[in-house]
């Protein structure tokens, strides 16, 4: 077992636990933060997406000895952050339905919107950044359209 | 989560010399994770005993002098596809790395993992192939520089010998040549390759030089493909060239039927996409 220091979601805390410890599974079971999901556990769906530094990741794929010294952010962080109106967005947009998907698609929405500076990012620019999240009921345009509605200064 | 994590640790070095001791150990190298903690996830990574990389700093950072553009091994997609110099030179290296996966997977897998990992469907050997890579193996007896081509030396076989890390990779300087890359897989995002191609040459009235193809997924290991490259250079391209192009890819590579593909798609495929870089070669 190692012990990590790290930021979570801006607050200092020290992850207890294996050193090839999913990521997902610290965040979910040690720090009881369970906004995070587990989709397929292989990188492919984008449902325990979390941003590392500020990078987006998938934190099934990242084992906790990687963590030392970083900020993570989580769904939960985001929610109470200036990406706030995202989820606002995704309500008034259609962009939720079953849910699982939705921490994924806003942590990765909101990397997005901090690459982009203030600018609207254009359609192709959204499918990119969410390529890498799956979502089983909206078929994306939703998300899309929410996602752009909420990078409008 | 199939694995049994207790069979498993993940050490992390304080600096690349101290890793190269314990790759000398027997601890195997461990950068991104994004084959690695898929395999572990599974349950059929070997457990044992791993070094992680990731926090290397003399294992990052693109650099170009007059003859190379060096990039450390821990140099991710997104590293790749943001560098101006590689746009410019290796155009194709920067494609390969935009088709890797999505944005999560090329924010932490890394060109040395992606080396080191061997599969015959990654999508950025054709493009090293392609570009003349070395790459730089060191370990506690030294540092050596090997060609890519070649490196793999069989289905997940490669050069490096026990206690060697992959340190770097280079690539030669390169001007006025045109440059191609597609990758073909299930759909355009996440995919695994079922056939993936990259190739560039100089053109000059619409005649080839120094044509290199190489291609991914199509065999044991990622291959130059010599015959068709021999075919198609210092003529006009026409109809029969085309056909004589074909037929050489089949010279060129060994495509079986797996889970992502079939020997028959990834054959026709493979021609088709031969066919297609030279005609848009001389019409460039």
């Amino acid at each position: 077992m190692i012990d990590v220091k790290c930021r979570l979601n801006g607050k200092e805390h020290t992850l207890r636990g294996h050193s090839m410890a999913r990521l997902l599974d610290v965040i979910r079971e040690e720090a009881k933060l369970t906004g995070t999901k587990e989709g397929c556990g292989e990188g492919e769906c984008g449902a325990c997406s979390v941003l590392i530094d500020g990078v987006l990741v998938d934190s099934c794929l990242v084992p906790l000895a990687q963590v030392q010294g970083a900020e993570i952010t989580t769904i939960e962080g985001v929610a109470h952050s200036k990406h706030q109106k995202l989820q606002q967005a995704f309500i008034e947009h259609g962009g939720a339905q079953c849910g699982i998907c939705t921490p994924g698609m806003i942590i990765a929405s909101a990397a997005l919107i901090d690459r982009c500076q203030g600018r609207v990012p254009n359609t192709a620019e959204v499918r990119e950044a969410l390529a890498g999240n799956l979502c089983r009921c909206t078929g994306y345009m939703k998300i899309i359209d929410a996602v752009q509605a909420a990078a409008k200064p | 989560m199939r694995a049994n994590v207790s069979k498993y640790e993940l050490v992390t070095p304080a600096s690349l010399a101290d890793a190269l001791k314990l790759c000398a150990g027997g601890h195997k190298p461990f950068a991104g994770g994004t084959d690695l903690m898929v395999l572990f996830e599974s349950g059929k990574l070997p457990p044992g005993r791993y070094v992680s990389l990731w926090g290397l700093s003399e294992l990052r950072g693109i650099t170009a002098d007059d003859a190379h553009i060096t990039l450390g091994a821990l140099t991710t997609y997104s590293d790749v596809r943001v560098n101006a110099v590689i746009a410019k030179e290796h155009p194709n290296l920067c494609a390969a790395a935009k088709e890797t996966g999505a944005l999560a997977i090329q924010n932490r897998g890394t060109l040395g993992g992606n080396i080191a990992n061997a599969s015959p469907a990654a999508d950025s050997p054709p493009a090293l192939l392609v570009a003349g890579a070395e790459i730089e193996l060191r370990s506690l007896a030294g540092t050596r520089w090997v060609a890519y081509d070649g490196f793999h030396t069989g289905y997940k076989q490669t050069l490096m010998q026990a206690g060697e890390l992959i340190t770097r990779v280079r690539i030669p300087r390169a001007s006025d040549r045109v440059s191609y890359y597609r990758k073909v897989g299930t759909r355009k995002a996440q995919a695994i390759s079922k056939v993936c191609v990259a190739a560039s040459a100089k053109v000059k009235a619409g005649v080839l030089s120094d044509l290199r193809i190489a291609l991914g997924s199509v065999g044991p290991v990622p291959l130059r493909c010599k015959h068709t490259e021999a075919v198609l250079v210092t003529r006009v391209i026409d109809a029969q060239a085309i056909k004589e192009a074909r037929d050489a890819v089949q010279k060129d590579i060994a495509p079986i039927d797996d889970i992502r593909s079939t020997r028959e798609y990834r054959l026709t495929v493979a021609q088709n996409l031969v066919a297609e870089l030279a005609l848009r070669f001389v019409a460039s």
